[in-house]
């Protein structure tokens, strides 16, 4: 204490911050490895999200040229937005149900056959177990335009690749991109392709991490292997599917790259590949209603919202 | 002996089983592989036989005109260096942010902490697409339309890449930071010559997640990004039917020579990724 003090005496001044810097760094220096992420997280997130909010309730009336300063003008509209999303847009309902589909689609098939294909892969003894750990993620780090580009040709009604296996199949080959019946369908496949493979490894990842001997413990209780799957392995992967299914249903309401390249900068015929990211990109990069487009950011953020802690509370009944 | 027991009753079905099981893996395998098979073979081949029956996966004939049509008719090159570059440097400087709010998290006690940490956690369920209007306005405002900022500083330090550098951070010895310490270390000393050497692992996952995203990223690219010399892959191979009057072979070549680093980079570390990637998933 007192030799603190001789020194601070002895060199008044100019040391007097490195020194307050060497006893109080350990305290400030959290603050300035977080200063990146609190600017970034300001700047970049929170006040956009409060401008996207502030934009929902207004109206685009107009644009100011650059010379005169450039910017928006604005004009007050309440809640038109919303009401007219809610009750009178019928692209915009079609949008939601689209993502409903594709979301179903993604629970309901690609689900099962992940599981499956990590069962598979988990067994003793099975071959190419690098292999398909390869071939399975190898779709989910393509661009999705690149995925997109690649199934126009498989797509393709005559020359398509998808259409000439259904052929040799005795099968007659569908407008997979033309028939609006046939839309979702093709949508999902080409789902199914990038991320069956990556969600069974997450699967895979999940029972490797369930504990040997406690189904070997079961069995020897004279368990089934029905039963020791139901009851020790499933419950195990219980936050795997929590997480892979709340990711697929956001990925759902938020495809965009795909629809947009396989129908041409377009929605495909008669909306069949219109989905509610596409459609605020329509709205406020092509038809600048910007206001609009940010009604329609707030709203599936509500529903994706709303779809989560629904999973979260039904996972959590789940584990009572 | 536990062992004989353990295959009895899993494996149970046998042989023919087992070949079943084989071959249902190789399927999957195959079926994933297929449309990248395609890919490659339609950029070798003539425009006029990828319009034509009978189809077939592999090319009647060889050619190399797409890839002469590719770097001789369209800015490929440039799109190329400029995705090299955007991705390069958001990635740098991404990862070493992200590792210093993990370490933050992980190594030092201060006020706000869990609220600081909550706000991460927030702007993970918060979908960036809400964002898309205001944060083009801003880019007006600053400027940026056009030009690699735009692409580079929004969003840069991701929750996710935060989290996952917090969970390897802490395995870091606390010993070894408080010896540098009495060795009269600061603590970005100790960050750059103790934690972040530590942690080289979690470094590459991050870097790699955080290149393949930034490299494969197309609404915002597309959004900000108007002058096609300016354009990144993504867009450029999106608009390549356009403007440039390109052939489906030619974009195929781009394809697969766009897609060729990532995948390579890929199979060099796919068992670090995967486990990266899935961690977090199983804790839950």
């Amino acid at each position: 204490m007192s030799a603190r003090a001789l020194t601070t005496a002895d060199n008044p001044q100019p040391f007097a911050l490195a020194d307050w810097w060497s006893r109080n760094q350990r305290k400030v220096i959290p603050y300035i490895f977080l200063a990146p992420f609190l600017v970034s997280l300001l700047v970049f997130t929170v006040y956009p999200a409060g401008a996207a909010f502030f934009l929902s309730f207004q109206r685009v009336r107009g644009f100011i040229s650059p010379e005169e300063g450039g910017g928006v003008v604005l004009e007050y509209k309440g809640l038109d937005n919303y009401e007219r999303l809610l009750t009178k847009d019928k692209r915009f309902r079609t949008a939601i149900i689209n993502g409903a589909e594709f979301a179903l689609g993604t629970v309901l098939i690609q689900m099962p056959i992940a599981l499956g294909m990590a069962l598979l892969m988990n067994a003793p003894h099975i071959r190419f177990k690098v292999l398909a750990r390869l071939a399975f993620f190898a779709p989910y780090i393509t661009s999705a335009i690149v995925v997109g580009w690649i199934f126009t040709l498989i797509f393709q009604d005559r020359y398509g690749l998808l259409n000439a296996a259904l052929n040799a199949l005795g099968l007659e080959g569908v407008g997979w991109l033309t028939n609006k019946a046939f839309v979702m369908p093709a949508l999902i496949i080409l789902g199914l392709w990038t991320w069956c493979g990556y969600n069974s490894l997450f699967f895979l990842a999940g029972l490797q991490n369930v504990p040997d001997d406690l189904k070997e413990a079961a069995r020897i209780d004279g368990a089934n292997t029905i039963r020791v799957f139901w009851h020790i392995t499933i419950p195990f992967l219980r936050p795997v599917f929590v997480f892979v299914v709340i990711t697929g249903l956001i990925g759902s309401f938020s495809l965009f790259s795909q629809p947009y390249l396989l129908f041409d900068s377009g929605a495909g015929p008669g909306d069949a590949g219109l989905f509610p990211v596409m459609y605020l990109f329509f709205m406020g990069f092509e038809n600048f209603r910007m206001g609009y487009a940010s009604a329609i950011g707030y709203l599936l953020t509500a529903i994706i919202l709303l779809i989560t802690g629904l999973q979260l509370l039904l996972f959590r009944l789940w584990r009572v | 002996m536990h062992l004989k027991v353990k295959r009895a009753n899993i494996m149970g079905p046998g042989r023919v089983n087992l070949m079943f099981m084989n071959s249902v893996v190789l399927i999957g395998v195959l079926l994933t592989a297929i449309p990248f098979i395609y890919m490659i073979t339609a950029s070798f081949r003539q425009q006029g036989e990828l319009y034509s029956l009978p189809v077939t996966i592999m090319p009647r004939e060889w050619h190399g005109h797409n890839y002469v049509k590719l770097f001789g008719d369209t800015h490929f090159v440039i799109w190329y260096g400029n995705t090299i570059f955007t991705a390069g440097l958001r990635t740098a400087l991404g990862v070493y942010f992200a590792a210093l709010a993990g370490a933050a998290f992980a190594k030092y006690e201060f006020r706000f902490k869990r609220f600081f940490f909550f706000l991460v956690l927030a702007t993970l369920t918060l979908p960036f697409q809400v964002l898309l209007v205001p944060l083009f306005l801003m880019m007006v405002d600053f400027g940026w339309v056009d030009t690699y900022w735009a692409v580079i500083v929004p969003g840069i330090v991701a929750a996710f890449n935060i989290f996952l550098m917090r969970q390897y951070i802490e395995a870091v010895p606390d010993e070894l930071m408080d010896a540098a310490r009495i060795d009269g270390a600061s603590e970005f000393g100790i960050f750059h010559r103790i934690i972040l050497p530590l942690v080289r692992p979690a470094l590459g996952v991050v870097a790699i997640l955080t290149f393949v995203n930034t490299w494969n990223d197309f609404l915002w690219p597309l959004i900000v990004l108007h002058d096609d010399t300016k354009y990144l892959l993504s867009i450029g191979i999106a608009t390549m039917d356009g403007p440039y009057d390109v052939e489906i072979g030619a974009i195929m070549a781009a394809s697969f020579l766009s897609t060729l680093p990532i995948l390579i980079v890929f199979i060099l570390m796919q068992r670090q990724i995967i486990a990266g990637l899935t961690q977090g998933a199983i804790r839950g």
